[in-house]
């Protein structure tokens, strides 16, 4: 479902995604792991058109992120990092937005309201400002925003950052729930995160795939060479982003 | 299309969200007030018609069309849901004229709320209407240059203020390019196709025909092609941008 081929970014002399390949099918979740300043939001931002790579290809759903721009973007629900939204709408207002620009009507538009609204369960301030909203209520009002016209591709940026434990478990739970007919993108800084809901896991870099990994049962995840038992990815993390870099 | 209206709807009652656009208004009013009846000597003049009210709209509009243009682009890329605009399925045309119809319908709605005046003056005379209707329409397409000039730097900076203040000095100078001081200044060395060129790019020239009753097709097609230009030039910053 997402097919990303060489890709490259350069600002100016600084290579922030140097020559990242990679795919994501139908049915999983990947999860993009890497230290700050890797590369993982400015690989999303590519993918969801917000930048334009300097070189390498993107495809989304069959259609080119480039080539056929709108095409692409129907099939992506993109939660940018920090959950931007437009601070002096209403919850409502906003998803009322974003049905409009997404073009549902009719029944079809009650129906996917009521179910994201339901889903992330802000059901109890959709007529409150968002700027007045907490961050985890914030957090959530992005989310229902990406997922509102059940896209068959997911791309979410730290989806559970700022969130309490509760928050983060009832999200991953969603993600989790959601994971069955779309392809998945989720980066994050928190490891069990990736334990918990992700099929495969990518860490990045400097811009670069440093190792890929797979949870191998019982025994916990094999990222690269290095096998981690259940918890201990961190470990495992650090390992691989710090012998790297060394 | 449906994605245009949806930023227009958005974008206009963006304005109306906070008490900025009433306090906009109010003070809009106030000032068009002060300009026509102390410095347009409304009642002195003795004549029904609303050209000491026009007259001063090039100088009104080029303080508040850039204060409201300025926050277009400007607000999202600072709060950071330009991200979120650009990657909608909305097509860039699409986000750009809704935006600036957004703040042009603002501005309508404004000058519209001048009425008081036509009444007034309906009620102490017999202007010719006509005249005053061709002064509203012209009023409100040089404000339409101006708003895309504002909405196009807009999306130059993520500082509304900078904005604001570039706005400023890009419509003073669309506007005074007409002004006999600034025309002089040049009649003594440039050729005279130059001086025309210039003055032919003043809001004030084409304007001022437009009050005089008369909508001229040149005038017409100078500020509408004048729109286009900023908001295509607007498009191609949103879009420079992307590049990093």
């Amino acid at each position: 479902m997402i097919d990303i081929k060489n890709l490259v970014k350069q600002f100016g002399p600084f290579t922030a995604v140097d020559n990242i390949s990679f795919t994501v099918a139908r049915g999983e979740v990947l999860g993009f792991l890497g230290p700050n300043g890797a590369g993982k939001s400015t690989t999303m931002k590519m993918l969801c058109g917000f930048l334009n790579p300097t070189s390498g290809s993107i495809s989304v759903c069959g259609h080119d992120v480039e080539a056929e721009p709108l095409a692409a973007r129907r099939a992506i629900g993109y939660l940018p990092e920090g959950a931007p939204t437009y601070a002096d709408m209403t919850a409502r207002g906003f998803l009322d937005f974003v049905a409009d620009v997404r073009e549902l009507a009719g029944k079809d538009r009650e129906w996917r309201l009521d179910k994201v609204i339901d889903q992330v369960n802000i059901k109890d301030v959709l007529d409150q400002p968002i700027d007045t909203l907490s961050k985890g209520y914030k957090r959530r009002v992005g989310l229902a925003q990406a997922i509102l016209h059940d896209p068959p591709v997911l791309v979410l940026d730290e989806p559970t950052d700022g969130l309490d434990p509760n928050q983060k478990h009832e999200v991953r739970g969603l993600i989790q729930a959601m994971s069955r007919d779309k392809a998945i993108i989720i980066s994050t800084h928190i490891l069990e995160e990736v334990e918990a809901v992700c099929s495969r896991a990518i860490i990045i870099a400097r811009g670069r795939i440093l190792a890929e990994g797979r949870p191998e049962g019982a025994a916990g995840w094999r990222i690269g060479e290095v096998l981690a038992g259940p918890g201990k990815l961190d470990a495992a993390f650090r390992q691989i982003t710090q012998a790297r870099a060394a | 299309m449906k994605s245009m209206l949806a930023v227009l709807r958005r974008e206009l009652s963006g304005y109306f969200s906070t008490p900025v656009a009433y306090v906009f208004i109010v003070v809009f009013l106030f000032t068009a007030g002060i300009f026509t009846f102390y410095l347009g000597q409304f009642f002195e003049r003795g004549q029904a018609d609303l050209k000491a009210f026009f007259l001063f709209h090039p100088w009104l509009y080029l303080f508040f069309l850039p204060a409201i243009a300025m926050r277009l682009w400007a607000e999202e890329r600072k709060s950071g849901t330009i991200e979120l605009l650009l990657t909608l399925p909305i097509p860039l045309w699409a986000a750009v004229l809704g935006k600036f119809l957004a703040a042009w319908a603002f501005t309508g709605i404004a000058l519209a709320l001048t009425f008081p005046l036509w009444l007034t003056v309906n009620w102490l005379g017999n202007p010719d209407n006509g005249v005053i209707l061709a002064g509203y329409i012209g009023s409100l397409l040089m404000a339409g240059g101006y708003l895309a000039i504002g909405s196009c730097l807009s999306a130059v900076t993520k500082n509304q203020v900078i904005a604001f203040v570039v706005g400023v000095l890009v419509c003073f100078i669309f506007t005074v390019s007409g002004a006999p001081m600034v025309l002089g200044f040049f009649q003594g060395w440039a050729p005279p196709l130059i001086v025309d060129t210039i003055a032919s790019f003043s809001f004030l020239s084409h304007f001022n025909a437009i009050t005089e009753g008369v909508i001229d097709l040149r005038d017409l097609v100078f500020f509408l092609s004048l729109i286009a230009v900023w908001l295509y030039a607007n498009a191609v910053v949103v879009d420079f941008k992307k590049a990093g």
